[in-house]
């Protein structure tokens, strides 16, 4: 696994862990009592486990899974995935935040953060995508309708 | 594929049908009070019962194992996450609708913790039994 997806993976089950007790702690707050104030915090729960865990867990086992071109090292997109890892995390929190404190700018500010870090994401992984075995000139060859 | 992971995505799968047709009743009956209290469940049952523990399933399988003896982690921590997420998704079934329709009593206050602790109890477990596996290789 390279290092920077074991850097994503790890972060994700971070969030995992705030969101999940966040949620803990809502689900105990719908049984009424003083715990009733953090029905408040749904939009960090919702963005910490959606974006934070889920998409982030995503983003790092498919630059770890997906086929490598032949001709680039196992490095390669490593400095794309870093930034994507720095807007994404920088899209969750920003978006939790203004979420849980009716900061509409800031809540947008951090859903075009993971916008655009899905948008890098996508440039790593779009030529990845392909069968196995298949070699770059192979690849070039068969074009858009290869198998 | 480990004993644990053919556990948690037969259960995850169980955790989809259900919710789907839980989904299916609530738009078949649109006017029916059940419809607004079970939504939270499922939409729970969805992305804890069926994402999630699908993706534990996969991740206790697929990640890199531990050296020496290329082990899959602790089977007490897996197990103690899979009983939880179901137990407490269980408890979260029967008593957080009854909380919504009925209002909540002493009984459905305890109810709805241990179902708080028993999944946050999973989430922790399956975060530590995995942290060691994702590992630079």
């Amino acid at each position: 696994m390279p290092r920077a997806s074991m850097w994503l993976i790890r972060l994700s089950l971070l969030y995992l862990a705030a969101g999940a007790a966040i949620g803990a702690l809502m689900l105990v707050g719908k049984a009424g009592g003083r715990l009733g104030w953090t029905l408040a915090l749904r939009p960090a729960h919702q963005d910490l486990l959606i974006a934070g865990w889920m998409l982030q867990l995503v983003f790092g086992v498919a630059f770890w899974i997906l086929p490598r071109l032949p001709e680039r090292s196992r490095s390669e997109g490593t400095p794309r995935l870093v930034v994507v890892a720095v807007l994404l995390n920088a899209g969750v929190l920003a978006a939790a935040w203004g979420g849980v404190a009716a900061e509409p700018a800031l809540a947008a500010g951090g859903r075009a953060a993971q916008l655009a870090a899905a948008l890098l994401f996508a440039t790593i992984a779009w030529r990845r995508i392909r069968r196995y075995g298949l070699g770059a000139e192979a690849a070039r060859l068969s074009g858009p309708g290869g198998h | 594929m480990p004993l644990l992971t053919r556990w948690f995505l037969r259960s995850a799968i169980v955790c989809l049908l259900i919710a789907l047709a839980l989904g299916a009743l609530s738009a078949a009956l649109p006017g029916a009070p059940a419809g607004p209290a079970f939504a939270p469940f499922a939409l729970h049952l969805l992305v804890v019962g069926w994402a999630t523990q699908m993706i534990f399933g996969v991740a206790y399988w697929m990640f890199p194992r531990v050296l020496p003896g290329r082990s899959f982690g602790s089977p007490v921590l897996g197990w103690t996450a899979f009983a939880g997420l179901n137990a407490g998704l269980l408890l979260r079934a029967g008593f957080e609708p009854w909380a919504a329709l009925r209002g909540s009593g002493p009984w459905t206050g305890v109810a709805l913790a241990a179902s708080a602790l028993f999944q946050l109890a999973a989430v922790l477990g399956m975060v530590a039994l995995l942290w060691r596996r994702v590992a630079e290789r």
